[in-house]
């Protein structure tokens, strides 16, 4: 007994010796991205072509913008690939990034009960969350400080509604991610702002349906940074530049052009000088 | 929700080798984290357990509190030690598998050792006079009593493997969910659930359970043949 105990731990020791150096021998770099191009499906179809290309793996982190943005301030990942240019243009500025590239745009919709009791649908979305607050109608907030809550905060703030009085009333702040928010709204036909590649992918729709879509304001661009190797110096220069200059490429954009579900395009490449800027 | 079980028992016959490969990710993380909790859990309880010292009640009583610590809390302190600008930074651990060892390691211990100091106490109330007459030092009844509660031992470690494999709070904080490289089967099902594809969350739960019933079946198997042959 003791003897196969001996030998399954320094199995097991083998195991996880050999596992890191397995995995160090190979060129990658960490992402700090956002649900919305992870929960899509962007990455599954943008990163083989890739690494294919330069052999460079990329591991990506899944986080709310916010979230995404602190792990690159940490240091923890050497490329930011994020939707919510205030917030990056401060990280940027504060030195934690070296240069924000635009890559793509989507766009937000407000999704809610096919019955739309608030009567919100129609193209203004700032008109929209007043008649939904005006009917006291549920609606659910992401309240993670991710793009697209800082973009729904915003267009309350246009719309001059105060909902720090309703928390917890017909205003519902989850602080989880776009998939969590969609899952709770269709489980309480309640209105939802959301990206519309994340609405795209989402399989459990329940009775929702795209309510308000096509208002200017609903733009939402995605930029890239490389984290600041002046204040992290381990961070991977050459490879994380690469991955930038690759989205940012005719091939890259032109990759995620291609990327469709059931013949719907979820993000359009904006690149500067690759198109419409 | 029926429906919701037919279509995930129609995917488990699809399962790809993505699946595969995080299963065997989820266990073989887990295993580690085990193993190296009964390093330090058993031999810590077992003194704890046959030794007087002042404070050994608050001490029992925060090993057993530290049972309950949450997993999501144990998940952020190794990410603030494994960051970059954290103490351990240099190590570029985080987001890695090792990074999940360490987390479920530290999850676990309390538990392995909490568990380990009540079965040798309860041994020790048999076999103690009689170890004490021998004049054995503390170490040596410390490990006779391990030896002979070995049997017993088997399910403390069986409750902490069934504790390190179904959490999700510490993987995913020090993990980072990366396709691939560290998505265990927890964070593969909370995923899923986020994407609203509650069939395929739900056939990773049914494979998941299976595995814990397999390797809980496998662990009695063993204690049963080793009882017969040793007992």
């Amino acid at each position: 007994m003791d003897a196969l105990r001996r030998g399954f731990i320094s199995l097991l020791l083998a195991n996880l010796i050999a596992g890191p150096a397995v995995a160090q021998s190979q060129k990658f770099i960490t992402v700090a991205s956002t649900t919305s191009t992870e929960q899509s499906g962007l990455f599954k179809h943008l990163l083989p072509r890739f690494t294919e290309k330069t052999g460079i793996e990329v591991k990506v982190v899944a986080l709310g913008t916010g979230q995404a943005l602190d792990v690159g301030r940490r240091g923890d990942a050497d490329v930011v690939f994020v939707h919510d240019k205030a917030a990056e243009e401060k990280f940027v500025a504060e030195g934690f990034g070296v240069q924000r590239h635009e890559v793509m745009y989507n766009d937000f919709v407000i999704v809610g009960p096919k019955s739309d009791p608030a009567k919100a649908a129609g193209r203004d979305v700032v008109e929209a969350l007043r008649k939904i607050a005006a009917a006291k109608a549920p609606f659910v907030s992401r309240g993670d400080r991710s793009g697209t809550h800082a973009a729904e905060l915003r267009y309350w703030k246009e719309g001059s509604v105060d909902v720090s009085p309703v928390r917890g009333e017909w205003y519902k702040e989850i602080g989880q991610g776009m998939g969590p928010a969609l899952n709770t709204a269709a489980a309480q036909n309640a209105y939802v702002l959301t990206d519309r590649g994340t609405w795209l992918s989402f399989k459990n729709r329940g009775d929702l349906t795209v309510l308000v879509e096509g208002d200017q304001r609903l733009f939402n661009q995605y930029g890239v940074m490389l984290v600041n190797p002046a204040r992290h110096p381990h961070v991977k220069v050459v490879e994380g530049r690469a991955f930038i200059d690759w989205l940012v490429s005719p091939e890259g954009q032109k990759a995620i052009a291609d990327y469709k579900i059931e013949g719907e395009q979820l993000f359009f490449p904006n690149a500067a000088g690759a198109g419409r800027s | 929700m029926l429906q919701a079980f037919g279509d995930a028992i129609a995917l488990l016959q699809a399962l790809d080798r993505d699946v595969l490969a995080i299963a065997a990710l989820s266990v073989r993380v887990s295993l580690l984290a085990v193993t190296f909790a009964c390093l330090v859990g058993l031999p810590l309880g077992a003194l704890v357990a046959v030794t007087a010292f002042p404070g050994r009640q608050a001490a029992i009583a925060v090993l057993n509190a530290l049972m309950g610590l949450p997993a999501v809390v144990v998940g952020l302190v190794v990410y603030l030690l494994l960051s970059r600008s954290g103490p351990l930074g240099a190590w570029g651990l985080l987001f890695t598998p090792t990074a999940m060892v360490m987390a479920q390691t530290v999850l676990v211990t309390p538990l392995i050792a909490a568990l380990t100091r009540q079965i040798v106490e309860d041994a020790d109330r048999e076999l103690g006079e009689q170890l004490r007459s021998l004049r054995l030092g503390l170490w040596r009844r410390a490990t006779t009593l391990l030896y002979d509660a070995r049997f017993s031992l088997v399910v403390a470690i069986l409750a902490a493997f069934g504790r390190a494999i179904s959490e999700v709070g510490a993987v995913l904080v020090v993990g980072g969910n990366i396709a691939g490289h560290t998505r265990t089967m927890t964070t593969a099902i909370s995923l899923e659930t986020q994407k609203g594809d509650l069939p395929l969350a739900l056939a990773l739960g049914l494979v998941l359970i299976g595995i814990v019933i397999a390797i809980n079946a496998l662990a009695s198997g063993l204690r049963l043949y080793a009882m017969r042959a040793y007992g």
